[in-house]
């Protein structure tokens, strides 16, 4: 099953090192990682995709990222209400007379036109996992030429508290 | 704030508040560590850490190998409870450490690893002796950091002891680039660790304490499984308080030998591989298995398919991360091993009805007890076991390499009291056990040492007996010599048609010369009939000596279970 896992961190040299490292040596299957900066300067936010087998298999991903000194706070959100977003830059065999087709395409998606060239048009799409790929669906009979996307990176919605303030994760509920 | 004076030996170090250099401030801090012992081996990366040595005269001991110096540092740390220190130089003398910190992190030991690093301005530019230690330490130590301004170094040492001795225990290391160790900043040891992502759990949660209380009580057929978890915790007393509270019949896991006493009359002896058919059998017929500190190691459990199938399984354990990792788990307790146990007794719930229990046990034990064919002609390497627990009143603490010997040695010498046993369970580490045995005298001076080790096994580190010999320290050495990789040949021949690959030693050195040679006294036993007067003469000894002990050849470790076979499986039971 997949699942969305966000983990605050500390943004301290080789903390991605770690992570990636713990997931390569556990054999844990990941989809996509994110990072970025977060309001604190000191602290990084991780988004991550990872595909689980069962209920045990997660608990041993978030029991084993909760075990890194670096990693402040651990949390699965699959099951919350959340904004996830991806951004996706795509491009495709565009030959003069298929621009405006194209065009056509990214409007409803809400993706835009990016840069145009002689031969091919890149756009950019932002959206959830499944706007994102039923977009890159719709653009495959043209031939895309490239495709670059970031993975996800999500918090919870509504409310302006912190999904992390809730208890650190704990196996005994 | 008013400058501070610390003492080692005897002598004053430098004064605390003040301005001084990076490698001031790690002796100093080691200092106030209380670090009475540094195992290390120097180098160009590492020399103003080792200048500063000299001066404070700090107690350091040279190894020979930084293998043999990281090993001492985790016997030092298995025996005293207090982390292990060991110093050592950057790229070469960084890599030969890795092994001991990888042993040291499955074994859960403290320890705190400080390595020299080429100068910060050309690291990562394949400087002389540079290698990203940092890197290749990530999955084999608890934690690690890289010191890149002076002012952090006296945080980071602090946090490091913190993190090494706390919560499950485990190696840390500090990567200390050459030039922060000349750098001079203002050193102030007097500060709060702030970790934040670094909380362990200490209390267990009480409903979850209640619960297991009542587990208990339900139970018809409960065991106890416990692991080296007890013995880093400090909780053999509570254990006992349990077990006679409870009267649960208890089984131990090869590094938890000695948390609970050997010779109870409750204790099954070791379970696994190589342990009792009755704490085997125990395990497999349990309707409740309580884990105190173990992590259910593919060694001890067997087949998981076929691990406890009967049981309702209770883990207590300061690492979230270890319950049910391997095995699926009811009744998780999250926290120190001495404060479980302390609630359980003071819960005081009502004992397991289980009479029949015990008593089917007890049949099992005295039916199938451990073994071996006597035998005048041969000395049997596990008669040689029982003559030095005889012969030490089974007081020594007593370190073994890795092997037929190992198994011998956790099956036939009973511990009964915690910290006299020194092995390498987890990764198995070959070499481990004579460097282990002179780290455990450091933390024990007084007591006798005992270095069981395989003729193979010592190999791989003899070249330590230059400590034995420059400071006369009484470590024991007995050689188990079957003149083979034993464990190595017991697998051939019963998994591959005994085709002896690379398992036997046509010629072996003289080890008895070897010993002289560090001036060791050195015996040989070949007629077993010497065995026990040679040992209790060799013990008696007053300083370092080497027993040679030629065993007979073709002996196997049993029982045993054998690779994907279940605990109720077990092969080499008494006939
Ligand atoms: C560093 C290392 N290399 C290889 C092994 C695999 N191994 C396990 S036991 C063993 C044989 C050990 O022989 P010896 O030290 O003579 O002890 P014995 O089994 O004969 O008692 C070997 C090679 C290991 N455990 N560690």
């Amino acid at each position: 099953m997949k699942r969305t896992i966000i983990a605050t961190v500390n943004n301290t040299s080789g903390v991605m090192n770690r992570i990636t490292g713990l997931f390569a040596r556990r054999h844990f299957n990941i989809e996509s990682i994110t990072v970025g900066m977060t309001e604190n300067p000191s602290v990084s936010r991780m988004t991550f995709v990872v595909n689980v087998d069962n209920q045990r298999g997660l608990d041993q991903v978030i029991k084993q990222l909760n075990k890194q000194v670096d990693v402040l706070k651990v949390r699965d959100i699959t099951d919350d209400a959340i904004v996830a977003r991806e951004l996706a830059l795509i491009k495709v065999v565009a030959a003069p007379q298929h621009r405006g087709e194209i065009s056509s395409l990214a409007e409803p998606f809400r993706a835009s036109i990016v840069d145009v060239g002689r031969e091919s048009v890149t756009l950019q799409i932002t959206g959830d996992q499944q706007k994102v790929e039923a977009f890159i669906d719709l653009l495959k009979p043209y031939g895309i030429k490239e495709l670059a996307r970031t993975g996800i990176t999500a918090f919870k919605r509504g409310t302006n508290k912190s999904v992390f303030e809730s208890p650190k994760y704990s196996i005994i509920n | 704030m008013s400058p501070k004076v610390t003492e080692v030996d005897g002598r004053e170090l430098k004064v605390e508040n003040q301005e001084m250099t990076g490698s001031s401030m790690l002796i100093q801090a080691l200092a106030r560590e209380n670090v009475d012992v540094i195992f290390g081996y120097p180098g160009g990366a590492i020399l103003p850490t080792y200048d500063e040595i000299y001066r404070t005269g700090i107690r350091h001991i040279l190894a020979r190998h930084e293998q043999g110096a990281v090993h001492a540092a985790e016997g030092y740390a298995r025996v005293s409870g207090k982390a292990g220190v060991c110093v050592v130089t950057s790229g070469p003398g960084a890599t030969n450490v890795v092994t001991g910190l990888a042993d040291a992190m499955i074994d859960s030991l403290p320890m705190v690893v400080i390595t020299g690093q080429v100068a910060t301005s050309v690291i990562g530019t394949d400087a002389f002796q540079e290698a990203d230690v940092v890197g290749v330490t990530m999955p084999v130590t608890k934690h690690n950091f890289q010191v890149r301004e002076v002012e952090e170094l006296p945080r980071v040492i602090k946090e490091a002891f913190h993190i090494a001795t706390t919560g499950r225990p485990g190696p840390v290391l500090i990567d200390l680039p050459k030039d922060v160790s000349v750098a001079s900043g203002f050193f102030n040891y007097d500060q709060d660790v702030d970790l934040p992502g670094y909380q362990p759990t200490v209390v267990p949660n009480k409903l979850q304490i209640k619960k297991l209380a009542e587990a208990v009580t339900k139970a018809k057929k409960p065991v106890l499984l416990v692991g080296a978890g007890v013995l880093h915790s400090k909780a053999s007393k509570e254990l006992l308080d349990y077990v006679e509270q409870q009267q649960i019949p208890v089984t131990s896991t090869l590094l938890g030998l000695g948390a609970f006493p050997g010779s109870h009359k409750l204790h099954l002896g070791m379970a696994g591989m190589h342990g009792t058919y009755t704490a085997n059998m125990a395990l497999h017929e349990a309707d409740l298995l309580i884990n105190v500190g173990a992590r259910f190691d593919d060694r001890l459990t067997g087949n998981l398919k076929h691990f406890a199938p009967e049981a309702v399984v209770a883990h207590i354990d300061i690492d979230p991360a270890e319950i049910g990792k391997n095995v699926e788990t009811a009744i998780p307790v999250v926290g120190d091993a001495k404060e479980a146990l302390r609630m359980l007794v003071e819960v005081d719930g009502r004992p397991s009805a289980c009479d029949e229990w015990k008593e089917q046990v007890q049949q099992w034990a005295a039916e199938y007890p451990l073994w071996y064919n006597e035998d005048d002609t041969t000395l049997k390497p596990q008669r040689l076991v029982e003559m030095i627990y005889e012969e030490t009143g089974g007081e020594a603490v007593v370190t073994t390499d890795v092997g037929q010997h190992q198994m011998w040695a956790a099956q036939f010498y009973k511990f009964d009291k915690p910290n006299r046993w020194v092995t390498s369970g987890g990764l198995g580490t070959m070499g481990f056990g004579f460097p282990s045995a002179i780290g455990a005298q450091f933390a024990e001076p007084d007591k006798q040492v005992v270095a069981v080790l395989g003729d193979a096994g010592f190999q791989m580190t003899a070249q330590e007996m230059s400590i034995l010999q420059e400071l006369n320290l009484p470590v024991k050495i007995i050689l188990v010599n079957n003149a083979s990789l034993g464990m190595v040949r017991q697998w051939q021949q019963l998994f591959y048609e005994e085709r002896y690959s690379n398992s036997l030693f046509p010629i072996q050195p003289d080890f008895v010369k070897m010993a002289e040679a560090y001036n060791i006294k050195g015996w040989k036993v070949e007629n077993p009939n010497d065995m026990q007067q040679t040992l209790k003469e060799a013990l008696d000894y007053n300083g370092p000596v080497l027993v040679d002990c030629r065993v007979a050849k073709e002996e196997n470790v049993y029982p045993m279970i054998a690779p994907g076979s279940g605990h109720h499986e077990m092969e080499g039971i008494k006939p």
